[in-house]
């Protein structure tokens, strides 16, 4: 499988706290991974150096093989990315706002309305055309930033909490979108979330990150697997409360 | 180009998406009017032409320009809506750039909306039309320098009255400088070649040359670089500082 995110060693400070520390990710086609970890764990960091939005201290980002740093424009090209909150221009319609993205992505006229009508349908944004973003609900929003990101069918998603401020049908209807990118379009999707079942429903694989640090790597599947056999409710809220509460041993195999 | 035309776009019709862009027109056009016959004498000179139009400008920019540059960049901080186009393929000056000259078009909008002014003084004498084309060129250059200063100034902060603040305090001083009585205060006892550069960095001296009908190309210069410099002082402060 082609690697189509490589983040090599990405280190940021912001003054004498080292948000990330020294973070390496490899993702290939088809794979959905999700991004965990307690609040300040330095995932939203983490994923605005992919994005290129953070210049990282040291470090480099590949994305579908166009190195962020020397080429930008052609790697943010290739990426498609839902920012936290899902910022959008709150005076703006949305029909005019995903107009905007597509121009912006470099779509003209016929193609950019193409665009739009395809990525409308597919999130089902049909209702709100018209309202500003400003009126909408959360939920709604969400799916507007979701829209932008992938209008233009990038084979690189970063995803900052796409399901937050859904309703449960919404979420489900999410994550099939998602589900669907990775496994069927082959897309590397990296989403960061702290719903842990999402994690299960959804990705391939699970990254936990504790004090910019990777602590776990590996399938859902294990994940749960590592849970002690005592633990009451959730296996994963267990092995996520173990590895980024400090007893990562212990919770090892 | 094309990129920088996008920007524009969305940026200039972002203006009228809100009442701003009626209240400034409406603002303007008013106050402009109002300063040209009640202060400014327009009816009492006995004179075709547009001097006391188009000497209250640079004031009414002091607070006007301000208000239209505070936003362009401390809004897209406080909305998070910068990490998005940050992520965009565009590059820093496409966006710099599309959002001065949508701002700068629509402060020439307000501009020509009073070219009734122009009408009027036409229908009551003779007046000498290539001074009021120099005239509304030196006012659009002005709203010009102050707006390249206000976007530097909106893009430290996220705070859009601290723009504002800023921007005034920055504008007033550049108009300040030139203004004969601070510069007849410096001359009483600063050697001379301080009160030259004081009145050479002054947005009146350049000003008033060019409302008199004297397209100097220094005066131009003058504008153009103030433009120049202060929006790559933009971008550089928004490739440092995007997160902030």
């Amino acid at each position: 499988m082609t690697t189509l995110i490589e983040a090599k060693d990405l280190r940021k400070k912001f003054g004498a706290i080292k948000a990330v520390n020294g973070i390496n990710l490899n993702v290939s086609a088809g794979e959905v991974l999700g991004f965990l970890g307690p609040n300040g764990a330095g995932k939203s960091t983490t994923m605005r150096m992919l994005t290129g939005f953070l210049e990282a201290d040291s470090g480099t980002v590949q994305l579908a093989g166009v190195a962020l740093d020397t080429d930008p424009l052609e790697a943010r090209r290739r990426m498609g990315y839902l920012p936290e909150g899902a910022p959008a221009y709150p005076d703006m319609r949305v029909r005019d706002f995903l107009m905007f993205i597509a121009q912006a992505r470099g779509f003209m006229g016929s193609e950019a309305r193409h665009r739009v009508e395809q990525v409308i349908e597919r999130i089902h944004l049909g209702q709100v055309l018209g309202q500003t973003i400003e009126t909408l609900s959360k939920g709604f929003k969400r799916r507007v930033g979701l829209a932008q990101a992938i209008l233009h069918d990038p084979p690189v998603l970063i995803l900052d909490e796409p399901t937050d401020g859904l309703d449960p049908n919404q979420k489900h209807e999410v994550r099939n979108l998602i589900s669907e990118m990775g496994a069927s379009q082959g897309k590397a999707i990296v989403l960061s979330t702290h719903i842990l079942e999402e994690v299960e429903a959804v990705c391939t694989r699970a990254v936990i990150i504790n004090k910019g640090k990777v602590v776990v790597d590996e399938t859902p599947a294990r994940l749960v697997a590592r849970a002690p056999e005592e633990s009451g409710g959730s296996a994963l809220d267990a092995v996520f409360r173990s590895v980024t509460s400090g007893d990562l041993e212990e919770a090892g195999q | 180009m094309r990129r920088i035309g996008i920007v524009f776009r969305r940026e200039f019709s972002g203006y009228f998406a809100t009442p701003l862009a009626a209240i400034f027109l409406v603002v303007f056009l008013f106050l402009s009017s109002m300063f040209a016959f009640n202060i400014g004498g327009f009816f009492d000179r006995g004179q075709a032409d547009l001097r006391p139009f188009f000497q209250f400008h640079p004031w009414l920019y002091l607070f006007l320009v301000p208000a239209i540059s505070m936003r362009l960049w401390a809004e897209e901080r406080r909305t998070g809506t910068i990490e998005l186009i940050a992520t965009l393929p565009l590059t820093m000056q496409d966006l710099v750039l599309g959002k001065f000259f949508a701002a700068w078009a629509f402060s020439g909008l307000a501009l020509l909306l009073t070219v009734p002014m122009w009408w009027t003084v036409s229908f009551l004498g003779e007046p000498d039309h290539g001074v009021i084309v120099c005239s509304y060129l030196a006012s659009w250059l002005t709203a010009g320098a102050f707006l390249a200063i206000g976007s530097a100034i909106s893009s430290l902060t996220k705070n859009q009255v601290v723009a504002f603040v800023l921007c005034a305090a920055v504008c007033f001083l550049l108009l300040l400088s030139g203004f004969s009585v601070v510069l007849d205060f410096f001359r009483s006892w600063a050697p001379n070649m301080v009160v030259e550069g004081l009145s050479a960095i002054g947005v009146l001296t350049h000003f008033d040359s060019m409302v008199r009908g004297v397209i100097d190309l220094r005066d131009v210069l003058y504008f153009a670089s103030l433009i120049v410099a202060f929006l790559m002082i933009n971008t550089a402060v928004i490739d440092w500082r995007k997160a902030a």
